[in-house]
């Protein structure tokens, strides 16, 4: 027991590094991709397909090879080369494929709302910026938590991925001691903050969810 | 626009409930429309008169909502004018090609109109009370505490005011369609447009609609109604048109029309509802 104590601490320090990992790419992705499910379902239809595009491209690789990209080839890219520190890359390789998949939920989000609620919104003047931001996605909130929810807890083990830029993540952090002290145990207490963080997650989506239910008879 | 160009059954029309105030709110004339090629409206005109309430009846599919809906731009037009209030929606040129005035231009005049849909449209996520009060915060820019005693003065007239903070799912049909009708009149729209108001609705939920319509058209409120509810058409309508196949086939003051139906097909019609 007292060994396990010892581990929290260095494990700790681990999680700090997913944690921040994962309230950045949340923080970043989210607002990017619904600003993608927005360019997707508008008029304008070039830009909608170059979403489309680029949507296919970021859920048709492999997340870890589009961190390595960008780490390893993105600066010696003519033009766009960028030089990105470890844990930029990571969170930047993150945010644009979270943002892919968060899209397509919002999009989905957005094309469940009845044509009766834009016609309606229509009829008393509002124009279709107003009518998204006042009528249309409010709405899609409590129809989007779920699979929204889904998406969240697996951004928090896919962090785990960053171990291939030598980042010290939980995962990493654990395997270190675990092959220092000969002892699996330190899986089984990252597993245990693994738990913890998502358990975290569900209760406040279960909140979320009963909030907006309110209004759903 | 030329009366040259006013279909006969229109210029038969009879004279607005008050011959002093005879102005043209909706010009309809010529109005085509096809979906997929199909024809769904064919050279339908119509002229609405202030303070006038229209009943449009005809079968299901008939394109009387189509009509309808081609006045406030939620469909548009193939071929043909629409003016309301004598300024122009859409117009056709020689040519026969069909144009819309621009963008800010159909909203400002669509703001003219007010509507009420079948399918009541009323956002879920709102209150009745921010229902009621969110076009004229969001569109006319103004203040909620300006607002409000207004909104809840026309709840109070469609008899909901103590229904204020309820969302829309805790409402009956007939509830909803007040609660529609209360939205429709908080943007002061000087038209109102109803889309068969009554038709989702329970038998025993229509009357509390129709006598809130009823009450409208006391007030001289504008009004042109989509219906199946010959009592409404025949009792508070002036004049009653009969659509069918995309036809405006007869148009006339309601007594006339359900007593002396002229066309053929009317009185089919009629046979059957009656």
């Amino acid at each position: 027991m007292e060994y396990v104590f010892s581990l929290l601490g260095p494990l700790s320090q681990g999680a700090l590094v997913t944690i921040k990992l994962f309230v950045i790419t949340l923080a970043l992705a989210v607002p990017l991709g619904l600003t993608l499910a927005l360019l997707r379902v508008s008029r304008f239809r070039t830009l909608a397909r170059l979403v489309g595009g680029y949507i296919w491209l970021m859920r048709g690789t492999p997340l870890m090879l589009q961190m390595l990209f960008i780490y390893f080839a993105l600066p010696f890219v003519p033009v766009v080369g960028v030089r990105f520190d470890d844990f930029p890359a990571a969170v930047v390789a993150f945010a644009l494929n979270y943002a892919a998949y968060f899209a397509e939920i919002f999009r989905a989000g957005i094309q469940s709302i009845d044509r009766g609620q834009y016609e309606g919104a229509k009829v008393l003047g509002l124009t279709y910026g107003q009518t998204m931001r006042r009528i249309v996605l409010p709405q899609i909130w409590p129809r989007i938590l779920p699979p929204l929810s889904n998406e969240t807890i697996t951004l928090v083990k896919d962090t785990s991925l960053i171990y291939v830029l030598a980042l010290n993540d939980l995962l990493r952090a654990a395997r270190g001691i675990v092959q220092r002290d000969f002892t699996t145990t330190p899986f089984i207490v990252a597993a245990c903050f693994y738990l913890v963080m998502t358990l975290v997650l569900t209760w406040g989506f279960q909140y979320l969810e009963k909030r907006y239910a309110k209004y759903d008879a | 626009m030329p009366n040259t160009t006013l279909e006969t059954a229109t210029a038969r029309a009879a004279p607005a409930p008050s011959a002093a105030a005879r102005d043209v709110m909706i010009a309809a004339r010529d109005i085509c429309k096809g979906f997929n090629g199909l024809p769904v409206l064919r050279n339908v005109s119509l002229d609405l008169l202030r303070g006038e309430v229209v009943a449009v009846i005809g079968p299901s599919g008939s394109g009387k909502s189509t009509f309808l809906r081609c006045l406030n731009h939620l469909e548009t037009i193939d071929s043909g004018h629409v003016a309301i209030e004598g300024e122009t929606l859409a117009t056709t040129n020689a040519a026969g090609l069909c144009s819309y005035v621009p963008e800010a231009q159909i909203r400002r005049i669509g703001r003219k109109m007010g509507m009420v849909f079948q399918s009541f449209n009323l956002f879920p996520h709102l209150t009745v009370l921010e229902n009621v009060i969110e076009a004229p915060m969001v569109v006319k820019g103004m203040a909620r505490a300006d607002i409000v005693p207004k909104a809840e003065a026309l709840l109070a007239k469609v008899g909901l005011l103590e229904k204020r903070d309820s969302y829309p799912a805790r409402l009956s049909g007939g509830q909803k369609q007040r609660v529609a009708i209360a939205r429709a009149l908080a943007m002061e729209p000087d038209i109102l447009l109803f889309d068969e108001p009554t038709s989702a609705l329970d038998p025993e939920l229509t009357g509390e609609v129709l006598r809130t319509m009823r009450e409208l058209a006391l007030e001289h409120m504008t009004m042109l109604v989509v219906t199946h509810e010959m009592g409404f058409a025949r009792e508070v309508a002036h004049r009653v048109a009969f659509m069918d196949r995309g036809e405006l086939i007869e148009i006339g003051p309601s007594a006339e029309f359900f007593a002396h139906p002229r066309h053929a097909r009317t009185q089919a019609f009629l046979h059957n509802m009656l």
